[in-house]
C-alpha cells in the first residue's frame, strides 16, 4: 500500500484486541473519566437516602445503634473487659472504620455482577466503580468520624480520662490501609464472582467472623494465650489495635511497628493480586455474568 | 475511498451456550492447563457455527467469524442481519463492552454507542440528575452537559418534570429524556443499536431526523435496526450479517433486497419437508412423517397470495396409545417477530391409537400480511416439554398483499398481520 496509508495507520485512537492477558490499570482511563467518578459519588449519596424520614441521619444513627448494641451484649452481659476506656468510645473507635473497611469490600466485590446493567451497554474504564465506591464510602466515613469526636469531648466534659497521643498522626494511613484492604479483597472477590457466584454466600459470614477476630470489639488482650497465637497472623487485628492505641490510648490497644508493616505488606500484595484479577476479568466478564 | 474511521479486522467471537453450570469449572480448568502447557484452547476446535435454527452439538459456538469492513468518514453504516445473526454482538464489541476472541478493531476519533437509551438511569434520581448521569456515561463531560442542558430537555419535552424523580415518569417521558440527552453526544463516531424501536411515532421521526442532521455534520453513523424504512432512509451503505459471517457489503437498497429475499435463513423454500423412515424426528411414542404448505387447491407451495388460504400439513406416525398429543403451529414474520400460534385444541384426554395421522392447519384468506412468513412446528403432550418435537422455521414462505378487489397492493402493511375485518360505513345524516 501507499505510504500515506501507512502514516494513517499510526493515528488509530482505539484498538480493540482480544483481551489482554495480565494486567490492563487504565490509570489514564480513569482520570479521563473523572466526572464520571464524581457524578457516581454523587449518585451513591443522592439516592441512598431518598425516601427516608431521617435521610443522612441514618449515617450517624446506625454505628450509635450498634455500638450501644456492643455495650450492652460485650460489655454488661459478656463484661469483657475494654481497658481504661469508655466502653461506648472503645467500640465506637474501631466499629467506624471497620464500616468503611466492609462497606468498601462489600460494595467492590458486587461490581461486576450489580454493574452488568451499565456494563453490558456502555463503555468506560471498569476502575471507575470500585473507585467510586471507595470514595463515596469515604465521605460517609469522615461523617461518622463527627460521632467520635462529639463522643470524645462528651467524656472528657464529663471527666473522664482519655488519652490521645502523638501517634494519631498515622490514623490517615491506618485508614488508608484499611482502605487498600477493603479494595483489594473487592476486586478479587469481584473477578471470582463474575463467573462463580458461591462466594456471595460466604463473604456476609465470613465478614462477620473477622470483625470478632480483628480486635473491634473484643481486644486482642482479652483473648487467651492459645488463641492469640492464630489471631497474630491477622494483620486487620493490628491495625484496629493501632487505631485505638492512637486515639484511646495505650490501655486500649497496642501499636506495633513489625505488626504494622507486615500489614501494610499483605495489604499490597492482595492489592496488586486485586488488579490483575480485576483487570483480566474486565473485558470479558460481560459474557459470563 | 475516503479516509476510514473504523476498520474491522477478521474479528471471532466464541460463547458458551446453555447453562453455566456443570461442568463449567471443569473446562475452565481444562482450558487453563491447556493455556500454561502452550496448547491451543481445547474449546476452539469444536465450536459450531452461529445457526439459531439447529442445535448444536458444541456448547461453544462462534457468534462471529472472520468478520472484516471498514467505515469511512461521514459514511452512514446500516448493520442488517436476523436475529441471533450476530448484530448485537459485533456492537458490543465496537462499542468495547466486550472484548473478541480474535482479531482486532481499529477506531479513530471519540466514539459513542448507544445499545440502550437511558443507561444508568437511577429511578430516584430527578430528570435533571440523571441527564448529567446518563450524560457522563456515555461519555461527556460535566461542563459540556452543563452547556447543552436547556438543548437537551428542550429536545425531550419533558421541561415540566425535570426535577421530579424518573420513577415518576411515563415510560414515553423516560425515553424521550433519554433519548435527548444521547441525541446530544457529540461524539465523531456515533453506533446506535434499534434505539428507536421505543417511542412514539412523532418521537421517532424527531430521532431519525435527528440522526440524519448528526450525519450531515460530517459524524460517522453505524445504525442497526429491523426498521428497514428507517435503513433506507438514512444509510448510505450496508453490511448483512447472516450466520456470524459478512453476507454482503455495499449499497443499502441492494442489501436490504437481499436481506428481505433471504431471511429465511435455514427454513426450506421447497414448500416441504419429508423424512425417510431413518430419519423421522420424534421419539419412541411418535415421529414425524412430513410438513407441507398447500395452497387452497392443495397443491404443494411456497409462494401465496394473502387473498387465498394457506394450509400447513403436518403427517405423523402414532406408535403408541398416547393422550392429549397437540400439534402446534407458530408463524414468524420477516423480521423476526412472533405473529400467532396456532394448535388444534386436543383436549388432555383424548387418546390417539397408533396408525398414520395428518393434522392440518387452513389459515384463512385475507389473514397475513405481504412480505412473507416461516413456520415452526410442534408436536407434543401439553405438560411433557421434554418428549415435544419442535422443529423450528422449518419451512418459509413468501406472500403477496392483495387487496379486496385483487388488486396488488403496493408494500406490506406496518403489522405481522393485515387482516380483513369486517367494517360498517354508514350514512348517519
Amino acid at each position: 500500500m501507499s505510504s500515506r496509508d501507512q502514516g494513517a495507520e499510526l493515528k488509530w485512537d482505539i484498538i480493540v484486541r482480544p483481551k489482554s492477558k495480565w494486567y490492563n490499570l487504565d490509570l489514564k482511563g480513569v482520570w479521563q473519566y473523572r466526572d464520571l467518578v464524581a457524578l457516581f459519588v454523587k449518585r451513591d449519596f443522592l439516592a441512598l437516602y431518598k425516601q427516608t424520614v431521617f435521610g443522612p441521619l441514618w449515617m450517624l444513627l446506625q454505628p450509635l445503634l450498634m455500638t450501644l448494641t456492643f455495650s450492652i451484649i460485650f460489655g454488661r452481659v459478656a463484661n469483657i473487659s475494654t481497658g481504661d476506656a469508655p466502653r461506648l468510645l472503645f467500640y465506637m473507635v474501631a466499629y467506624i472504620p471497620w464500616t468503611y473497611f466492609s462497606d468498601c469490600l462489600n460494595r467492590t466485590a458486587t461490581t461486576f455482577t450489580s454493574g452488568a446493567g451499565i456494563f453490558g451497554k456502555v463503555y468506560f474504564p471498569r476502575m471507575v466503580t470500585p473507585i467510586s465506591m471507595i470514595i463515596s464510602s469515604f465521605l460517609r466515613f469522615l461523617v461518622q468520624l463527627v460521632l467520635i469526636v462529639g463522643l470524645y469531648f462528651f467524656f472528657v466534659y464529663r471527666g473522664t480520662v482519655v488519652r490521645p497521643n502523638a501517634h494519631l498522626a498515622y490514623f490517615p494511613l491506618l485508614i488508608l490501609l484499611l482502605a487498600g484492604y477493603g479494595l483489594a479483597a473487592g476486586l478479587v472477590i469481584s473477578a471470582l464472582t463474575s463467573k462463580y457466584r458461591d462466594l456471595t454466600f460466604i463473604i456476609p459470614l465470613v465478614l462477620q467472623l473477622l470483625m470478632y477476630g480483628s480486635s473491634v470489639v473484643i481486644g486482642f488482650a482479652q483473648f487467651g494465650p492459645e488463641l492469640q497465637k492464630y489471631l497474630r497472623w491477622n494483620p486487620l487485628l493490628w491495625i484496629f489495635e493501632a487505631i485505638r492505641y492512637s486515639l484511646l490510648g495505650s490501655g486500649t490497644g497496642l501499636w506495633s511497628w513489625h505488626a504494622l508493616a507486615y500489614a501494610t505488606g499483605i495489604m499490597l500484595v492482595l492489592l496488586v493480586a486485586g488488579i490483575f484479577s480485576f483487570s483480566s476479568r474486565e473485558r470479558t466478564f460481560i459474557d459470563t455474568v | 475511498m475516503s479516509n476510514p474511521v473504523i476498520s474491522v479486522e477478521h474479528i471471532w467471537k466464541q460463547y458458551r451456550v446453555g447453562l453455566v453450570g456443570a461442568g463449567t469449572l471443569s473446562s475452565d480448568l481444562k482450558r487453563w492447563m491447556h493455556r500454561i502447557r502452550g496448547k491451543e484452547d481445547p474449546f476452539s476446535k469444536i465450536a459450531d457455527t452461529n445457526d439459531r435454527t439447529v442445535k448444536g452439538n458444541s456448547d461453544y459456538v462462534w457468534a462471529l467469524q472472520d468478520v472484516s469492513f471498514q467505515v469511512s468518514e461521514g459514511e452512514v453504516l446500516g448493520i442488517m442481519g436476523k436475529n441471533g445473526a450476530g448484530k448485537s454482538t459485533l456492537l458490543k464489541i465496537l462499542s468495547r463492552v466486550t472484548a473478541p476472541t480474535k482479531g482486532e478493531i481499529k477506531i479513530r476519533g471519540r466514539i459513542a454507542s448507544l445499545l440502550e437509551v437511558g443507561t444508568g438511569f437511577h429511578p430516584d434520581l430527578t430528570g435533571r440528575e440523571n441527564v448529567f448521569l446518563n450524560g457522563t456515561i456515555l461519555g461527556m463531560k460535566r461542563a459540556e452537559i452543563r452547556a447543552k442542558f436547556d438543548e437537551i430537555v428542550a429536545f425531550s419535552g419533558v421541561e415540566r418534570y425535570i426535577d421530579t424523580p424518573v420513577k415518576r415518569y411515563s415510560s414515553g417521558m423516560y425515553v424521550r429524556l433519554a433519548f435527548a440527552v444521547a441525541a446530544h453526544l457529540d461524539p465523531e463516531i456515533l453506533v446506535v443499536d434499534e434505539v428507536l424501536a421505543v417511542g412514539d411515532a412523532e418521537f421517532q421521526k424527531k430521532c431519525l431526523g435527528k440522526m440524519k442532521d448528526v450525519s450531515g455534520k460530517g459524524r460517522t453513523i453505524l445504525f442497526v435496526s429491523h426498521n428497514l424504512a428507517a435503513v433506507r432512509n438514512i444509510c448510505t451503505r450496508a453490511v448483512l450479517i447472516e450466520k456470524g459471517t459478512v453476507r454482503f457489503e455495499g449499497d443499502t437498497n441492494e442489501a436490504i433486497d437481499l436481506y428481505m429475499s433471504d431471511n429465511t435463513g435455514s427454513a426450506s423454500f421447497d414448500g416441504m419437508v419429508m423424512w425417510g423412515d431413518a430419519e423421522m424426528p420424534g421419539n419412541k411414542f411418535y415421529k414425524v412423517r412430513s410438513v407441507r404448505l398447500l395452497n387452497e387447491k392443495g397443491e404443494v407451495s411456497s409462494v401465496f397470495l394473502t387473498n387465498k388460504s394457506v394450509s400447513v400439513e403436518v403427517r405423523y406416525e402414532v406408535m403408541s396409545p398416547i393422550t392429549g398429543l397437540r400439534v402446534s403451529v407458530t408463524f414468524i414474520d420477516r423480521q423476526g417477530t412472533i405473529a400467532f400460534v396456532s394448535t388444534n385444541q386436543i383436549s388432555e384426554t383424548e387418546e390417539k391409537q397408533p396408525g398414520q395421522y395428518v393434522s392440518t392447519c387452513r389459515v384463512p384468506a385475507n389473514l397475513l400480511n405481504g412480505g412473507g412468513y416461516e413456520v415452526s412446528v410442534r408436536i407434543g403432550k401439553p405438560w411433557a416439554q421434554d418428549l415435544a418435537v419442535a422443529l423450528d422455521n422449518i419451512l418459509a414462505f413468501d406472500t403477496t398483499l392483495m387487496g379486496n378487489n385483487g388488486s396488488v397492493a403496493r408494500s406490506a402493511w406496518p403489522g405481522v398481520v393485515a387482516p380483513a375485518l369486517e367494517w360498517i360505513t354508514e350514512k348517519t345524516a
